[in-house]
């Protein structure tokens, strides 16, 4: 669970821990945009060499990424087999009833295959290499424009803050409780779906009521020292441009260069 | 029966970064019906090694014997209802834990899930609700409607109510007023007298000195002395090296001067009944 929730920051050293989360972010999400333009075999083949050389880049063990696509593998098989079988056009192989086979189908399958892992994997370079609270500096970063029409980003960049800050503090606080009712005999593994479902209720309500107290505490510890998100706030975490983050952002560019020049126009 | 740790070690998250050794090898017995007090730093094992008690987590490697039940590294979650009823466990800050709609609903949920009827578990609940200190009326309440200290009571009553073999407490007397301290202590004093065996981990080396007949220390994961109190506070140059308080009334008596100590007093009556002699001598 927490696994799900926290991200999946990996402690290690390499180039890409030491960017700036803004430039990661802004790459992933170009990155992610301009895997829709490959659509020949040597653009995807760009992109695949592209997406792997990045986790090379981390120098972090492949089951690292391996477990970050795991969780989609099956959506991954089904949306490639739905375009094997289901595209019509180019020459066909097999027929059954609906089900087709045909060489539009085979080809597109391996591109929408292709086009998810290395998204996951880019994503997966990105979450797995910085840590949460750096992620949301970079999206507080990336939503400031939006100030100009009145989106309080400062605000929507604590909520952010807070709610990661506090995911570890809530898991060890459902840990604690689930041991103490435990201890009183309650059981969560074991009965049907009705008898689980009964069986949470020891677990929520003092969750709830445990979220909601550490809420008012923050607020009020945050209120005395007088806290004011609108102005002028100064920042912990300073973020750092550096001519790594240059480099890889033309790494991108170049990117987009080779996926225009190879693309099938 | 005793309470029997065999080489008892529990690694957390083992095989990742984060692989930290939570028990290193420990191994004690108890005697049944004592009562015995774990002392050792934050982060000593305390915690670690109480959970061990009731099967919350299981040993990595070793055996723990314990109500007649065996726990190895292979005991899965099913099947420790019935070791969870004769050992229980009361957490730190255990009123986090009240989730009923009333105060003696609450204290029933254990009863009902080991087993006891209605009538009898509402019974019991009213019953330890009385023992805990608490008026009646108060069952009728939210518990949420409490103060910290009567929540704490609640929380208490709630694991009593059961009435366990062996009631571990994890410092159940932590954030309490003196005088409710002083009751809780002595509410579990009485039931050990009754038969029962308590296991208390507590900083608190009054406590320690006043209730427990045998102490075991951890640090960093290890037991490193199991002793009568009078043994453990004996040695000042020891305690000091593992950074351990001594009781209030032996440093009051070391502070005392020309006065003289046949043994140190470790209890406030020890120390009054030893400054009386002192008086008539």
């Amino acid at each position: 669970m927490s696994k799900i929730l926290i991200g999946r920051y990996v402690a290690g050293d390499s180039i890409i821990y030491r960017m700036d989360p803004r430039g990661k972010l802004l790459a992933t999400i170009i990155f992610i945009l301009f895997v829709f333009l490959a659509n020949n075999p040597v653009s995807y083949l760009i992109v695949t060499i592209f997406s792997i050389a990045a986790v090379a880049a981390t120098k972090l063990k492949p089951k690292v990424f391996w477990d970050g696509v795991k969780p989609l593998i099956w959506l991954i098989l089904f949306t490639s087999f739905l375009q094997l079988f289901f595209s019509v056009g180019g020459t066909v192989y097999w027929q059954w009833t609906i089900f087709a086979l045909s060489s539009y189908g085979i080809t597109n399958a391996i591109y929408i295959f292709i086009r998810f892992t290395v998204i996951i994997l880019i994503s997966t370079v990105m979450t797995v290499t910085t840590k949460p609270l750096e992620i949301a500096d970079a999206i507080e970063w990336l939503l400031k424009p939006l100030k100009i029409i009145h989106v309080p980003v400062d605000k929507i960049a604590l909520i952010m803050s807070i709610a990661l800050r506090f995911v570890p503090t809530l898991f060890d606080e459902t840990l604690k409780i689930m041991n103490a009712q435990r201890s009183r005999g309650a059981d969560f593994n074991n009965g049907g779906l009705v008898t689980r479902a009964k069986a949470i209720t020891p677990l929520l309500v003092p969750l709830f009521i445990n979220s909601l107290e550490t809420a008012i505490d923050l607020s009020t510890a945050m209120e005395s020292r007088g806290y004011r998100g609108d102005q002028g706030r100064t920042k912990f975490r300073i973020l750092k441009w550096s001519n790594v983050d240059l480099i890889n952002l033309c790494y991108f560019i170049l990117l987009l260069g080779l996926l225009l020049i190879f693309r099938t126009h | 029966m005793s309470i029997k740790f065999e080489d008892v070690s529990y690694i957390y998250s083992p095989d990742t970064p984060l692989e930290k050794k939570g028990l290193d090898n420990v191994s004690f017995e108890l005697q049944e019906g004592s009562f015995n007090a774990i002392i050792g730093h934050t982060g000593s094992g305390k915690s670690t090694l109480m959970q061990h008690f009731n099967a919350l987590i299981r040993p990595t490697s070793g055996k723990i014997e314990i109500a007649g039940t065996t726990i190895t590294p292979e005991t899965t979650n099913k099947n420790l209802k019935e070791l969870r009823r004769h050992v229980s466990l009361v957490f730190q800050f255990p009123e986090a834990q009240l989730f009923e709609n009333t105060v003696i609903d609450d204290i029933a949920f254990g009863p009902k899930n080991f087993g006891y009827d209605n009538e009898k578990a509402f019974a019991s609940a009213r019953f330890w609700l009385k023992k805990v200190g608490l008026p009646e009326e108060i069952g009728k309440r939210s518990p949420f409607e409490l103060s910290g200290g009567q929540m704490r009571r609640v929380a208490i009553a709630g694991v009593m109510a059961y009435e366990p073999e062996i009631l571990c407490l994890d410092e159940p007397a932590a954030g309490l007023d003196p005088e409710a301290r002083e009751q809780m202590m002595a509410l579990f004093s009485e039931y050990q007298k009754e038969g029962h065996t308590v296991i208390l981990v507590t900083h608190n080396m009054d406590d320690v000195a006043n209730y427990a007949e045998n102490v075991l220390v951890m640090e960093h994961g290890k037991m490193i002395k199991q002793a009568t109190p009078r043994e453990i506070f004996k040695d000042r140059n020891w305690l000091q090296e593992h950074h351990l308080e001594e009781p209030k009334p032996s440093l009051f008596a070391t502070k005392l001067q020309n006065y003289h100590f046949a043994k140190l007093p470790l209890t406030i009556a020890d120390l009054v009944k030893d400054i009386e002699t002192n008086l008539k001598g």
